[in-house]
């Protein structure tokens, strides 16, 4: 049995049905690093697909930015119990940058400047549901957020919208990320509540 | 911006699962063989978990996550770790 | 010894330290007693079972079960103005502790020690203070404290009595009291010069405050000679509030 501290609590708000189990809403946008803030000049920016057959398929700053953009409008589920809603972005839509990518892989390692990675089942990443993001709230993406890009794929917990995304390895085997390996969920659907290892 | 604390940080978390103090330990980092106490590693977090890194390289030394029931410490960073106990 | 747990603690005390802190009072049962420099979690929990918790340092030796904590308030913080403005006596919160083995001072300890405190930074060091006074110890101690303004002193009262073998130096950083030697300016190379201890006489030099102060005076401390196993440091974060 806990001891309540009467009359706390937190910089909580209310709850709508818009939240996934457990959640809570937040107005500001926290910060969780699990490293120093990578500093990426945009001339020395790239992502890459690297694909089982190890073809690699690279967009410098300049080409990414000349694909068709897109806005999206998405809620965001920190595994750390806060929400935020109505989240703006603009960036490139995963479809687009898979275009002309040939892969029978079913597993995605997202890994970043910094040396962060995350993984998913590649379809997660498809059909409308992850983008590379340069723009939050219609300003410039921040490095402590992620700039000079991140990836968001809001349907699931917001650590693998990995920050700093340098590219996306795919492979044929899951191959666990930074969080997964240390008793983060494999998946982490909000919906199913599946934060830790075994949920 | 600096944006992270130090490995005194770890001392009531690591407390949870060890009956020594393990911040006064010495430990070897894996990368770059920096040996130094637990207390001066640079630690991020504590929020989704915490992750101790070598202030020499900023190779992650240390991670340690506390869910409800478990707690996962992973310290494949670390060569060993030289603990101080009373005899 | 045993595995740390969370212990019931309440608030029996609560007094203003300056404008935006706060010293509080706790009578934790069956506290195991602690060292000067240690710190304890706080944790917070709300009726629906949502939970915050912090570090704080311990402000001075414990008295029974009875521990101090100065609490400074992070505006929009999150734990700090529950604590400082929210909480009344007789309300509860959950402490572990304490913890913390490396940022310490012993009164077996004979050597000279230099403090080096930047802002909510001097609580620890107010404990080895304490504790020194209270141990009778002869270590010979320097304080520098770094802090903006005159109204930022914590402890001012007691810092001024005289205590003999510790002399206290504050370096002012936006304004200083009219008529001060020392214009306000960050820490320097005099001020540790001047306020510290030569390398030579092997003192154990304790820094704490925010993470860029603590790195500033370490590498003052590094470039005058002191050797780096005997400069310990704890920093404040960003988590804090």
């Amino acid at each position: 049995m806990s001891i309540i501290s009467r009359g706390f609590r937190g910089k909580r708000r209310d709850a709508g049905d818009r939240l996934p189990p457990g959640q809570y809403l937040v107005e500001d946008f926290p910060v969780l690093s699990a490293g120093p803030t990578p500093r990426v000049p945009l001339d020395r920016w790239e992502f890459a697909i690297d694909t089982e057959a190890e073809q690699t398929h690279r967009w410098s700053w300049e080409e990414f930015m000349a694909l068709p953009a897109e806005t999206p409008t998405v809620d965001i589920h920190c595994v750390t119990k806060w929400s935020k809603l109505d989240t703006t972005w603009e960036g490139v839509s995963l479809d687009v940058l898979f275009e002309d990518v040939e892969t029978a892989a079913e597993y995605a390692l997202v890994y970043s400047y910094g040396g962060y990675t995350t993984n998913l089942p590649l379809e997660d990443l498809l059909d409308g549901k992850a983008w590379i993001v340069h723009r939050f709230d219609g300003e410039e993406l921040e490095p402590r957020h992620g700039g000079p890009a991140r990836l968001i794929v809001p349907h699931l917990y917001f650590w693998k919208s990995a920050k700093w995304v340098r590219g996306i390895r795919l492979l044929n085997d899951d191959w666990p990320g930074f969080w997964e390996t240390a008793g983060y969920h494999n998946y982490g659907d909000p919906w199913r509540e599946q934060r830790y290892e075994g949920d | 911006m600096t944006e992270h604390l130090d490995g005194n940080a770890l001392a009531g978390p690591l407390g949870e699962l060890f009956t020594v103090d393990m911040t006064s330990a010495t430990g070897r980092c894996a990368s770059c063989g920096l040996t130094g106490p637990v207390a001066s590693l640079r630690v991020y977090g504590p929020d989704p978990g915490l992750v101790a890194r070598c202030p020499g390289c900023e190779e992650v030394v240390l991670r340690l996550v506390r869910g409800p029931g478990s707690a996962w410490l992973d310290l494949r960073g670390m060569v060993s770790l030289r603990l101080n106990v009373p005899d | 010894m045993r595995r740390l747990t969370w212990r019931p603690a309440e608030l029996v005390h609560s007094s203003a330290e300056t404008a935006t802190a706060r010293t509080l009072r706790f009578r934790v049962p069956g506290w195991p007693g602690h060292l000067a420099g240690q710190h304890v979690d706080v944790r917070l929990t709300a009726e629906d079972g949502y939970t915050a918790q912090r570090s704080y340092s311990v402000a001075g030796p414990a008295d029974g079960d009875l521990i101090e904590l100065t609490v400074e308030t992070v505006p929009d913080g999150e734990v700090s103005p529950y604590l400082t403005e929210d909480m009344r006596v007789g309300d509860q919160v959950e402490i572990r502790g304490p913890v913390g083995g490396w940022f310490v001072w012993r009164p077996a300890d004979q050597s000279p020690v230099l403090l080096v405190g930047g802002g909510s930074g001097i609580v620890p060091l107010m404990a080895m203070i304490r504790a020194r006074r209270q141990a009778g110890s002869r270590a010979p101690f320097r304080l520098l404290y770094s802090l903006r303004d005159p109204a930022r002193r914590y402890y001012a009262g007691e810092l001024r009595r005289p205590d003999p073998g510790l002399d206290v130096t504050y370096l002012y950083t936006r304004s200083a009291p009219e008529g001060a030697a020392r214009p306000a300016r960050r820490i320097g190379l005099d001020d540790l010069a001047e306020g510290g201890w030569p390398a030579s006489f092997e003192p154990e030099c304790y820094v704490c405050g925010p993470t860029g102060f603590v790195e500033a005076a370490a590498d003052l401390l590094l470039a005058l000679g002191h050797a780096p196993e005997r400069i310990r440091t704890e920093r404040f974060g960003p988590t804090g509030g």
